[in-house]
Parts: structure tokens; C-alpha cells; sequence
């Protein structure tokens, strides 16, 4: 654990983290707070007991990152609460409640057919048409969270396993589907890659891809997220880039390297994985546009995914890509380094913590006045949608890839906005 | 510490079980502020909502006889908000709404909480901002600011907090509200902003706001050395020109600012220098001509063209503090001050204090004003650093008393520094001092042990003097 410890020894208790963490936001505790967590971290380190209290302030933590961005002294709170969360896993035994919600997220999420079957039942249930939202909610706040999160299911579709460069090749890209992405959002998955076809690139499109592991990753579940690395890292074996469209997997993707440091079979070519990994955004960004932009007049707010602002830093690209279309608007949404409650799975774990951060970020977002809000994290456009829902209020919701799709193949604003 | 139990039970019925912290790893987390070298884990913390829920605790804590410290956000540097192990913190974090912004008479009115750079938030759309700018302004809170004085960057011509700060509403150590304003007769409010906690709680303040400048000019001059930077620092206040801030990094703190944010400051350079004039345009650009031609020993000049460029400038400055974790596991922050035309004697003494003791210093000014902010590097892991690093932050204070200067500029006295008051003051000081102390405070419950190096007067424990105090020996004063 010498590289914990000194993870932890480059905390110099500033406090510049305190204002960009929601916990902290929230509820003004040092224990919910980045710096709190690290000393509370440092005691574990020392000898110091385990208790639920402490596991309590560890799983409060919603992984965002925003503290790492805060940092003048460069500590990796993400590196240190990946690790003390799979210690936790580790170390402390769960009441069986918690045990059974965990077994049943990570036995449903991570694998696309089995989120596919669960839209069948949703759909029932909504058929049913019966509010049953007020006694879910008191059975179980969780599963009403998931219910409120779970969008009308949308048509399946398949995509092939290459999409061939419109005009000129200007480079051979892997895509990545995701689960969520994949079952909830197929419309995000055909516009990333009808967009990468359309400014030059055939897309490889595995078939054996699976999750990333991300959300294993991100709540310390440490050796079911190294099996699913080790599935993609093979998956995309044969592609020199790795283009992904959600934030959080990409971020995941990003720190194989640093989740396999340690094991010689696999180090070698997880860094390779990470090094070849690029958000849609950033990679367009890198590639520069050559389809023509046509007009799409709309004032958008864009929101900042913390898997992609705080954990990969990529915060410009995409408000160029979508100001490089004519006609429209970026509109900034206040407090943008707050994480808006989402955070992997932490919506399912911890409704009512996420449910007041996304009443914040949904204020945040009407007050914009925006047409459309942009997320680039499935996680977060159900959350935000929640959160607006919630309020009474309707934003239409949509991907940087559908923006820029509906652009380049000149689907009109209407037509675009009445679709969502 | 069956005395807490109790209180704690009390303290439960005033704020709520939700808002008493007992729990032995929770109180750990709030052991120290910003300054590590101190820790005291408290006896209970306590989050309350209100100024009524302060003035309830504050007597729980007097009829009981227990000690209790004040905290903001942790982020003091003087061991100000140090807790009391036998005692109970009272942590402001939650009280942080901006109650009010009046910008027809240039004020606002916010808790205690309050973030410093919120209140400028909430004033901007006014065109209006709260002038006090600490270096942790996007994290320190308001009551800190009052407690401290806090002063910043642009102190030089805006000067502290204390020039801020119109009211407080401060709860006494009797548990009494009640309300320090300027106006006719003792200046109580003057007194209360920068007692360091020791004279109450602040549960309200009414600030001061200032108007946007018309324009903002910034540049940044590159050095050969520290010497030249010195000298065109003297150049620049001596033709009569008033920056809003000159701020002053050696080679040592820029190296520390680039890894952490890659602020791009000019290659090779043994000194920047950061000047920002503001005020109405015509003034500043007259200014701002003649602060290039004083800088004229500068390698290099970058002005910046936006606000982009003059947050990147400004972005390595208030970063350096927490910067220098990247280039050294631990450091101790001093804070002194000297006569400006002291500067370049004072820099090559602790220059040579430095070799010396074998240990690097970074150096961080805000030059204008002589506020010296020496960085004292050193690893707590190896035997013996950590005394040599103190030994020479000692030996910096001593310099700047013996140029006439002053043991801190900005961060206060605290818990860190009291050792060295009496060094700048006689005992007939420290005492006249505590008497004021007294009179707010005659039980001295309220943050006690900081500022003073031996607690005297107040009965708490038999001062170094034998006999009274000369003043009440007079008949001059008389002890509460």
C-alpha cells in the first residue's frame, strides 16, 4: 500500500476542493467532503478501525472528480477513493438489504441482453398506467428511482459491424456501444456513427464487445471490472482508436492503465488501451470537421459530464463542435463543476441525495432558457430529465453526436426537436 | 470527559442529533485547519443553522465551563480555528446564505459561512464585488475573513477586511446577540474584525461593496533575478502610481505554480512580477504606460489582452501556497512583514538562512505592500527536517522584527505564532492587550490559547509576573 500512502501524503489540506463537492454542497460536513474523506482515509491508513460511519462518508462520495479538477496540489482522489472503495468491498461486510440492491444493479447493468429483457416488464408497467409511483416510492425509494430514470423503451437496432468512410478515408476508428448507451440511447449510438462515417472514418464496431467495467470500477467492485477490461482491451485489439460517446466509460477506459499497473500479463496492454481511447468529442476535435455544417437555429445549454470535464478534462471540444454549427447558440448552465446527482449507479443507490443534486442542476438548466440540453453521458440525461420531469418542466434532451448528426445531414430544427 | 457527555446531550436538544458530531473518526477530520503542523481533535463539533442556535450553544458551553472555537471552512493558516480537545467546535459551514445585496447602498448582508468569492458572485450582476480577495477566496468563508482581517492581493489599495466590514451581529461570550456598526464612539466593530475568534462569534455581517472598475490591466514582467524585480517594485510606488495589487514569485514558487496549473509564466526567469491597475480608463492606461517603462529591467512583459489571459496570469499566484505540494512533500507558509525598501537585504538573508540550514525556500509577495510570504521546504520524513525547517521560518520572523517589521501581514497569530509576540511586544503590551480581551471574555472560553503565549489577567493560569498589572496598579484599568 506504499502508493496509497503516498496518494495520500500529497493532500496539504488546503480546502479548495470543499466548494466543488456535492456531498459538501449538500450538507457543509468536513467527512463529506474530499479533504474530510482523504483524513479519514489517512486514519484507515494508519491502523485506524473501519467503521460503518466511515464506510458511510466513503459511499457517499459520488466519484465526480470535481475535487481532482480543484486541486492546486494534483492529489488523486480518484485513484484514492477507487481503492478504498474496493477495500471497503473488501473489508466490510454489508447488511443483507444493501448486499441484495448491489448483487442485483451490477448482475443487470453491465450486461446490455439482460437490460434489453428488463425493458419488456417497464414497458408493462407503464402500459398499466396506474400511478403506482407513490407506493414504490415508500416500498422502496430505489427501485422508484430506477423506475422515474427508465426512458420509454426505444426501438432496438443493430448496428453493423463496419461503417465505411463517406468520401475520403481519413482514418479507421473502434466504437465503443456501452450498455446503457447501447439499450436505452440506440439513437446516440447510429448518430456517433453515422458522424464519424460522414467526416471520414470507417467504423469498427465489434461484436463480442461487452461493458467496460466502469461501473464496477467506479464502486470498487475491483475484479469484476479488470474481467470486463480484460474482454474490451481484446475486443479492440485490432484498432489503433478507440472513439467513445459516454463519458464515464471512456474515463474507465482511460485508467486501465492505471487499474493494471501492477500485473504483468496485463499492464502492457491495458496502457496501450488507455493511450488509444478518445471521446467522440475530443476525437472529432483532434480530426478537425470536413462535412458541411448545415444550419440548426437553437440556443443550447450544454451540460459538463464529470467523467468528461473533471476525469478526461475535455470541456472545450464539444462546446466548438457544437458552436462550429451555424445558427447555434452555447448557453453556459451556472455551478457547471457540480456533478448533477447521476454518477454511475449512485442515483440507485442514493436517491435522495441525487434527487436534491438534480433539482439543483435541473434549476439551473430551465434558468439557461435553452431549446435543447446537450449531455454527453447517458447517466446523466436520464437524471437531468428526472430532475426536470420532477419540476413540471420539459427540456428536450440530446447527445453532441445527434447535434452534429442532425447538422451535417440537414434535418431541420423542427423536425429535429419534435423527434426528442 | 463525562463534562462533554453531558453537553453533548444539551447541544443535541439546541441543533438537533443530526448536527452534534461525537463520532471518534468524524471529529478526527476536523483536527486541524489549513495549517497541519497543529492538530487538536475536538471534543464535540456542532453545525448550527442559526445565530440564536450560536448563542444557545455559547451558554451551554459557559455554564459548563467548557472551552469553544469557532471554525469557517478549515482553511486558516495560523491555527486560528485549532480545536480544543476539552472543548467544543462550532463550525459555521452550513450558515451560508447571502441574505441580502443592496446595491443602492453598496452593501450586502451574509452569514458567516459565506464562501469570499460568493459575495462577489452575488454582487456582480450589480456591477458591484466584495474587494478582500485571499488567495483561498474561492473556498474561505466570511466569519474566517472577520476573525483574521483577512487581507489578499489586492490590499494595496483596497486595503483588509477590516475596511469592509460595515456590521457584524456577533453573539458575546455571555450568549448575548448583539450588533457591532460603525458609527459614534468605540470602535467595537474595529476591535471584533482580526481578534482571531477570541472575542465572539460573528453570525452576520454586513459588508462593504466596491464598484467594478471601469478597466483592468494586468502584465507580467520576467526577471533575471529577484534583485531587479525588487527595484522596479520601489521604481513603481516611488512615481506615485497606486496598482491595485503588485505580487512578486521567486524561481522556486514559479517552478511550483507551473507543475501544478501550467500557468506558461516567462522561461528562465529568477523573478516575475504581476502589477494590475484598475479604476477609470483614462487614469489607467496613463499608469499603466508608465509601469512598463519602470519594469524596463524586465527580460520580458506580457500584458494580458482578456480576462482569460489575466485569470491565467493570476491563476499561478493563487495557486503557489498548494502548488508547492508538487514540489515538496511538506512546507511551512510564513507570513511577515518588512519595509518595502528592505526587500532586497531581507531576500538574500534568508537566502543565506536557507543554505545555512540546508533546507530550499520558496518566496511569494505581495510586494507592494511588503507582506512577505516565505515557503520553507522540507520532507517529514526525514529525521531532523522538520526542526530545521521550523528553526529557519523562526529565524525569517526574527528578521523582519529586526527591520521593523511585523510577525504577520495577513494570516494572523493564532495558535502558530504566539510564541513570537513577545518578541515584537513587552509584557506591559501582551497584558493591556488581554485586558481588552477580558472585557469580551472574562471566563476566557472563547478560543482560548490562541494569540497570547501565556494567558495572563484572566485568572486562567498564574501569568510569569508577580504583582498586579501597572495599569490597574494606577487605577487606570481593572480586571474583569
Amino acid at each position: 500500500m506504499e502508493e496509497f500512502r503516498e496518494l495520500l501524503d500529497d493532500c496539504v489540506h488546503c480546502g479548495f476542493c470543499l466548494p466543488t463537492c456535492p456531498t459538501y454542497v449538500l450538507w457543509g460536513e468536513e467527512m463529506d467532503s474530499p479533504r474530510g474523506r482523504i483524513h479519514l482515509m489517512d486514519q484507515l491508513e494508519r491502523g485506524g478501525p473501519l467503521t460503518a460511519s466511515t464506510v458511510e462518508h466513503f459511499d457517499r462520495c459520488l466519484g465526480c472528480m470535481a475535487c481532482v479538477t480543484a486541486c492546486p496540489s494534483g492529489v488523486r482522489y480518484d485513484r484514492l477513493i477507487e481503492m478504498t472503495r474496493a477495500r471497503v468491498e473488501d473489508d466490510h461486510p454489508r447488511s443483507r438489504g444493501e448486499r441484495l440492491l448491489r448483487e442485483a444493479i451490477f448482475a443487470v447493468f453491465p450486461y446490455p441482453r439482460r437490460l434489453r429483457a428488463l425493458r419488456g416488464p417497464l414497458r408493462a408497467y407503464r402500459r398499466l398506467n396506474l400511478d403506482l409511483a407513490p407506493l414504490l416510492e415508500r416500498l422502496s425509494p430505489t427501485l422508484a428511482a430506477m423506475e422515474r430514470l427508465t426512458p420509454p423503451p426505444a426501438r432496438h437496432v443493430r448496428l453493423p459491424e463496419r461503417v465505411a468512410a463517406r468520401g475520403e478515408r481519413r482514418a479507421v476508428v473502434g466504437m465503443l456501444t456501452g450498455c446503457v448507451q447501447r439499450e436505452f440511447f440506440p439513437g446516440v449510438n447510429s448518430a456517433t456513427a453515422r458522424v464519424l462515417a460522414m467526416e471520414g472514418c470507417d467504423v469498427v464496431i465489434p461484436k463480442g464487445q461487452g461493458c467496460c467495467g466502469a461501473l464496477s470500477l467506479h464502486t470498487g467492485r475491483d475484479e469484476e471490472a479488470r474481467a470486463f477490461a480484460r474482454a474490451t482491451i481484446e475486443a479492440f485489439a485490432d484498432v489503433d482508436v478507440v472513439v467513445v460517446n459516454a463519458a464515464g466509460c471512456g474515463s474507465a477506459m482511460k485508467d486501465y492503465g492505471a487499474v493494471f499497473a501492477g500485473d504483468q500479463e496485463w499492464a502492457g496492454r491495458a496502457a496501450e488501451l488507455s493511450a488509444k481511447t478518445r471521446d467522440l468529442a475530443e476525437f472529432l476535435a483532434e480530426l478537425g470537421p470536413r462535412a458541411t455544417r448545415h444550419p440548426l437555429e437553437l440556443a443550447v445549454a450544454y451540460h459538463d459530464a464529470c467523467h468528461l470535464a473533471h476525469a478526461q478534462g475535455v470541456r472545450a471540444q464539444p462546446r466548438r463542435l457544437l458552436g462550429g454549427i451555424p445558427g447555434l447558440e452555447v448557453r453556459e448552465v451556472a455551478d457547471p463543476e457540480i456533478c448533477c446527482g447521476s454518477a454511475g449507479v449512485y442515483n440507485l443507490l442514493r436517491p435522495e441525495a441525487a434527487g436534491e443534486l438534480g433539482e439543483r442542476k435541473a434549476r439551473n438548466v430551465t434558468a439557461t432558457g435553452a431549446d435543447l440540453l446537450v449531455a454527453a453521458n447517458p447517466g446523466c440525461t436520464l437524471q437531468i430529465t428526472t430532475a426536470l420531469h420532477r419540476r413540471g418542466e420539459h427540456i428536450p434532451v440530446a447527445h453532441t453526436a445527434e447535434v452534429l448528426d442532425a447538422s451535417i445531414r440537414g434535418i431541420g430544427k423542427e423536425s429535429f426537436i419534435s423527434r426528442r | 470527559m463525562a463534562r462533554l457527555d453531558g453537553l453533548a446531550g444539551r447541544l443535541r436538544e439546541i441543533v438537533g442529533a443530526e448536527s452534534v458530531i461525537t463520532d471518534p473518526a468524524e471529529l478526527r477530520t476536523y483536527d486541524c485547519d489549513g495549517l497541519t503542523y497543529h492538530r487538536a481533535t475536538p471534543g464535540i463539533v456542532v453545525l448550527p443553522d442559526t445565530a440564536e442556535q450560536i448563542a444557545a450553544i455559547v451558554r451551554a458551553c459557559a455554564a459548563d465551563g467548557v472551552p469553544y472555537v469557532a471554525r469557517g471552512s478549515g482553511t486558516g493558516l495560523s491555527g486560528g480555528a485549532l480545536p480544543r480537545t476539552d472543548g467544543v467546535l462550532i463550525v459555521t459551514s452550513r450558515m451560508r446564505r447571502v441574505l441580502a445585496v443592496d446595491a443602492a447602498n453598496q452593501r450586502a448582508i451574509v452569514e458567516p459561512g459565506v464562501i469570499n468569492l460568493d459575495v462577489t458572485r452575488a454582487a456582480r450582476p450589480y456591477g458591484y464585488y466584495f474587494a478582500p480577495d485571499p488567495s483561498s477566496q474561492q473556498v474561505c468563508s466570511i466569519g474566517g475573513n472577520v476573525a483574521e482581517n483577512s487581507g489578499g492581493a489586492h490590499c494595496l489599495k483596497y486595503g483588509f477586511t477590516v475596511n469592509h466590514v460595515l456590521a457584524c451581529e456577533v453573539v458575546t461570550p455571555d450568549g448575548e446577540i448583539v450588533e457591532l456598526a460603525e458609527g459614534p464612539g468605540y470602535d467595537l466593530l474595529g476591535a471584533f474584525v482580526g481578534s482571531e475568534g477570541t472575542l465572539g462569534i460573528t453570525t452576520k455581517v454586513t459588508v462593504r461593496l466596491t464598484r467594478l472598475p471601469e478597466t483592468v490591466q494586468t502584465l507580467l514582467a520576467g526577471f533575471d533575478t529577484i534583485e531587479r524585480a525588487g527595484e522596479a517594485v520601489s521604481a513603481i510606488i516611488a512615481a506615485g502610481v497606486v496598482p491595485a495589487a503588485i505580487e512578486m514569485m521567486d524561481a522556486l514558487s514559479i517552478e511550483a505554480a507551473e507543475a501544478a496549473v501550467r500557468c506558461g509564466y516567462p522561461p528562465g526567469a529568477g523573478a516575475v512580477l504581476i502589477v494590475e491597475l484598475d479604476g477609470p480608463a483614462s487614469e489607467v492606461d496613463a499608469q499603466f504606460a508608465r509601469v512598463k517603462e519602470l519594469c524596463g529591467e524586465a527580460f520580458e512583459i506580457r500584458v494580458a489582452a482578456d480576462d482569460t489571459e489575466r485569470g491565467l496570469i493570476w491563476r499561478g499566484r493563487k495557486s503557489a501556497f498548494a502548488a508547492v505540494g508538487r514540489i515538496s512533500p511538506d512546507y511551512i507558509v510564513q507570513d511577515g512583514v518588512i519595509p518595502r525598501t528592505t526587500l532586497p537585504e531581507v531576500l538574500a538573508r534568508i537566502d543565506a538562512l536557507a543554505r545555512e540550514h540546508g533546507v530550499r525556500v520558496a518566496n511569494v509577495f505581495h510586494a507592494g505592500d511588503g507582506n512577505l510570504h516565505p515557503l520553507v521546504l522540507f520532507d517529514g520524513a526525514e529525521p531532523g527536517a522538520g526542526e530545521r525547517a521550523e528553526e529557519v521560518s523562526g529565524r525569517i520572523i526574527d528578521l523582519c522584527i529586526e527591520h521593523g517589521g511585523s510577525i504577520t501581514g495577513e494570516h494572523g497569530v493564532g495558535i502558530d505564532k504566539a510564541k513570537y509576540m513577545p518578541r515584537m511586544f513587552t509584557d506591559e503590551d501582551l497584558d493591556t492587550m488581554q485586558m481588552v480581551r477580558c472585557a469580551f471574555d472574562p471566563a476566557g472560553l472563547c478560543n482560548p490559547g490562541k494569540v497570547y503565549p501565556t494567558p495572563r489577567l484572566c485568572g486562567e493560569v498564574p501569568g510569569r509576573r508577580t504583582g498586579v498589572h501597572p495599569l490597574v496598579e494606577s487605577g487606570k484599568a481593572d480586571l474583569f
